[in-house]
Formats: C-alpha cells, structure tokens, sequence
C-alpha cells in the first residue's frame, strides 16, 4: 500500500501536465432572465496552484471560455437576381454555440497551439461543427465566417484577447459580460493554463441560465399546450380590445 | 425600462413597444385601418424574429378590430350573411397561407416573399387611395363635377350559385366574395395583416357593396380570420408572442382612442390622401431595402421541420 502510495507521489511530482493545476470561481452560477434583464456581467476569478517553483524558461497563459447551449441553424447567403437581393445559397451548421466568449492573456494564435485549439475546441471558428456532407456551397468558409461576424456584432460572440489578468504568475480574473438577448440553458465555463502553446490544466463549470417564473410558464405552455396558448392569446386580445374600448366609453361620459 | 419576451427571446424596451403600439393605434383609429400593415414590418426593424412579428401582428389584429366589429354590430352596419361567406374563404385562404408560409421558411424565401408582397399590395392600394383622394378632393372644390356610377355588374356576379345579401341589397354569386375572403385569408396568414387595406376597396369596387356596412362586415371577417390564423400559428409554429402583444394591444387600444378624436378634425379627403402617402412611404422603404445592397449578404436563420 504504501508502495502505491509512494509511486502515485512519484507519479505526481514527475507528470509536467500536473505541475501546475488551476481552480477557478465565478461570481454568479445562476442567471434568471427576468422581465427586466438586461444582460450580465460575470466575473470569473482563480488562482494557479503549484508544489515547485515557477518555471523560468515559458511562459504562463490563462484562457476563460462560455459557451452557450449549442444548436443547429441554417446560413442563407443573398445575391442579386433581377434586380432584386434574395438568398439563394444556403449552409447547414450541425451545432453552433449560441454564445460564445473567449477570453485569454494574449492572442490566441500567440500562446496556444494548433493541436490544443483542436483538442480542446476553444477558438471561436473551432466551436462551430458545419455540417459538411451538404455543403454544396461555393466557399463553406465564408459561411462559417459570416456567422461568427453577425453574431459578433450582436455581442454572442465575443474575442476578449488579453482580457485576463494574470497577477504574479498565480492570481488571475477576468469579467465577461453576456447580451440582454440570451438563450436559456447550461452555459459551459472552461477555465485553460496553457504552457509553451499546450494545456497544463483544464477547470469545468457551468452557468444556469433559467427563465424566470412567468417566462417559463408561458414558453413551457406554448410547447407544450400550444392549443390553450392559443387560446390564451385570443382571450388576451378579446379582453384588452374590448376591456380598453368599453373603459373609454365609460370615461368619455 | 426592459421587457424580455419569452417567445421572440429577446428583451426590448416595454415603452418602444408602447410607442409603437400607439403609434400605429394613433394612425388606425384616424383612418380606420386596422394597422397590421405597419405593425409587422415594424416589428422587423425591432429586430423580432418574423416568424414571430407576423404571428404576434394577427393577434394583434383581433384586439384592434374586436371594438369596431362591436359598435359595427350596434349600429347594425355588417351584413352578417357576406361576412359569414366571406370568413369561409377567409378560413380556407389562412390554411393555405400557414402552409405556403411554413414551405418559404424552409426554402429561406419568407423574407422576400413578405417583403415583396408588401411592396407589390402596399403599392398599388396607396397610389389607388392617392389617386381617389385627389379626385375627391378635387370634387369637393367643384361640386358640378360628375359623380361616378356606385355598383355595376360583370360577368364575375353572375357565376352560378347566386344568393341574396340583404343588408348590401346585393343578389350575386357565392364565389367572388368567397375568393375574396380566401385571398385576404392568405394574406393574412403570411403578411401579418387583417387585410382591412385591400378588403375594403375589393368590397367596393369588386363586389358593390354599399360604403356603409363595408367597414363593419370587413372588420367582421377579419377578426375572425385573424382569430384563425393566431391559433394556426400557435399551434403549427409556436410562435405568437402573448407578452408581445399585450403591450402592442395595450399602446394600441390608447392611441386609437386618442386617434379617432384626431380623425374628427380633419377633412376625409385629406386624411385618405395622408394615408395613401404614408403607405406609400412604407412601400417605399421596403422596396428599398430589396433593390439597395445590403450591408450584411450572409443571414442566419433556425432550420425548420426538424
């Protein structure tokens, strides 16, 4: 037993990959979309911990991500035909994060591999899966780009280069700050040490973003019951239409 | 102050949703229109979603006509046997237009169709209005001036199947006013309007209808067909928008009070002229848009029937 014991230290102490391992919070976990949300700041903060010193010779990253809940979306792309701007080519994307913010302490393509990018799928093209078996389409690339620009421009997605800060090699933090427009669900959090252009250390949580009560219900309600929906509508219609009316006639004399 | 819509998933400003409400309220109680020509493309500056700002347009619709169908009733100035036949249309043509609007979304064509559509109805109804308001106007000035004849009769009111609508004093065939009801059904069902802008001259020239109980048989049909084409959204897309339209209907209700007394003040000849410019602006804006390059030629959109 002891022997385990000791060659499991050994192990430990021996695996660079563990030299060094990160922890990380966040400032919130729960997010509720309330009637009034209008977007949130989360702050994600964490320290390095190590058992030897600082190596000398590379230098230490940190790179934050959160990821939206996934979901598959089509791009239509316009041309002009007679005179007029309609789409006509269109791409699937199997899955596309429907947020997607990655914040690091330098540009990505300074500090992090290609073969750890692939691996870990933390650049912003990488997260995107294009649904290549029907991509007929002239140029897929510019399908993909298109979508990560338009969702840029809407804050979903969002490159946060040297938006960490990392204090004495050990202490960093970072703010993110997520749009009014969210999707519900788990938003995964990835916390990356990156040394020489390779993952040291990975850290994972989530947040929960929910709607809240009300929201809920009318959403579950107009999945599930879309008929009473339905007619909750009309009713709401019939009743402030008429409702509203008859009290201005009832004002007026 | 924000207002998160939980079906449109985006959170927007409840007193732009207010404003917007009144506004086009403000304009339908001072002309009679029922609005959902304006609401719908306005909603699309928005940003919400189209699915959802035609699906929330039409319920929108029913609260707006709701009042006016009931001080129609009142007066009694619908004609309850047309209104009846031209619902019957009106339902079948709503079908038809959710499933037309269905197949475009998965061709990634709605868009263009709605916004052609717009710019091809919006067009020739303003330069029609523009065109009998001026004539009114002028008539007014020079009371000699000929009047026109009121209803004359073509081959169309004599199709087989003929049947008396009392209230319009009218003795024609069942199927012009049941084509009417369904193409303003399909309308309905993919524009997000009533139909009020292209029922009402249809009703006139068309049919012959006597002017006074044309706005309160259209406004008849169209709350019902509206009433229709809500529930077939709701239930095919998921798409209506009750918080949405609670804050159109409540904007809405307040301006076209405020609107009708507006109405009262000025001449009809000016106020059919005024409406006829500012449809004609939307039209315009609208073609615009689909003949000026866009800034963005990519567009994103959530595959359906999947």
């Amino acid at each position: 037993m002891r022997f385990v014991g000791f060659l499991l230290l050994f192990l430990v102490a021996a695996l660079p990959l563990r030299a060094e391992e990160v922890l990380a919070g966040l400032s919130q976990k729960q997010l509720s979309l309330t009637v009034n949300f209008e977007g949130s700041e989360i702050l994600v903060y964490g320290a390095v911990r190590r058992e030897a010193p600082v190596p000398e010779d590379s230098e230490l990253h940190v790179i934050v991500t959160i990821e939206g809940p996934p979901a598959p979306a089509v791009i239509w792309r316009k041309a002009r035909r007679l005179g007029i701007w309609m789409n006509v080519e269109s791409m699937r994307i199997r899955a596309a994060p429907s947020f997607y913010a990655v914040a690091s302490t330098g540009p990505l393509e300074g500090i992090l591999s290609m073969d750890a990018d692939l691996r870990h799928r933390i650049s912003t093209r990488l997260a995107i899966f294009e649904a290549r078996e029907d991509a007929d389409v002239s140029n897929p690339a510019a399908f993909s780009e298109a979508l990560i620009r338009i969702r840029k421009q809407e804050d979903l997605y969002q490159a946060l280069e040297s938006q960490v800060t990392l204090d004495r090699e050990t202490l960093f933090n970072t703010t993110i700050s997520l749009p009014k427009n969210l999707v519900e669900g788990s938003y995964a959090t990835r916390v990356f040490l990156v040394r020489d252009g390779a993952v040291i250390d990975r850290f994972d949580t989530e947040i929960d973003v929910q709607k809240a009560v009300l929201e809920r219900w009318l959403f579950n309600m107009a999945h599930e019951q879309p008929f009473w929906y339905g007619l909750l509508a009309l009713g709401l219609a019939v009743f402030f239409g008429w409702g509203a009316s008859a009290a201005f006639r009832v004002l007026r004399t | 102050m924000q207002v998160y819509l939980p079906i449109a998933e985006i959170s927007v400003n409840a007193f732009l949703l207010l404003g917007v409400g009144g506004g086009v309220g403000l304009l339908s109680g001072m002309f009679g229109v029922g609005g959902g020509f304006l609401i719908t493309p306005l909603l699309f500056f928005i940003g919400v979603p189209p699915a959802v700002a035609v699906a929330t347009g039409v319920n929108q619709v029913v609260a707006s006509s709701i009042s006016g169908v009931l001080a129609h009733l009142r007066r009694k100035t619908v004609d309850l046997r047309m209104g009846v036949v031209l619902l019957a249309g009106g339902m079948v043509g709503s079908g038809i237009g959710i499933w037309l609007f269905n197949l475009l979304s998965r061709l990634g064509q709605i868009d263009l169709v709605v916004q052609l559509s717009y710019v091809l109805f919006l067009g020739i109804i303003g330069l029609l209005m523009l065109q009998e308001g001026t004539r009114a106007l002028l008539r007014a000035r020079n009371p000699a001036a000929p009047r026109r004849k009121l209803h004359t009769h073509t081959w169309v009111h004599n199709l087989p199947l003929k049947m008396k609508f009392r209230a319009s004093g009218l003795y024609i065939s069942v199927f012009p006013p049941l084509g009417i009801g369904m193409g303003v059904g399909v309308l309905a069902a993919i524009m997000g309007v009533g139909g009020g802008f292209i029922m009402v001259p249809a009703m006139i020239y068309l049919l012959g209808m006597p002017t006074k109980v044309v706005v309160g048989t259209s406004l008849f049909q169209i709350m019902f067909v509206a009433a229709f084409t809500t529930m077939m959204h709701a239930v095919t897309n998921q798409s209506v928008d009750v918080l949405l339209a609670v804050f159109l209907i409540l904007g809405g209700v307040i301006g076209a009070q405020v609107g009708a007394r507006m109405g009262l003040t000025l001449r009809p000849e000016m106020l059919r002229i005024l409406l006829a410019l500012l449809v004609l602006a939307v039209c315009g804006k609208i073609g615009f848009d689909l003949l000026w390059t866009p800034a963005e030629l990519y567009s994103i959109s959530a595959p359906r029937g999947v």
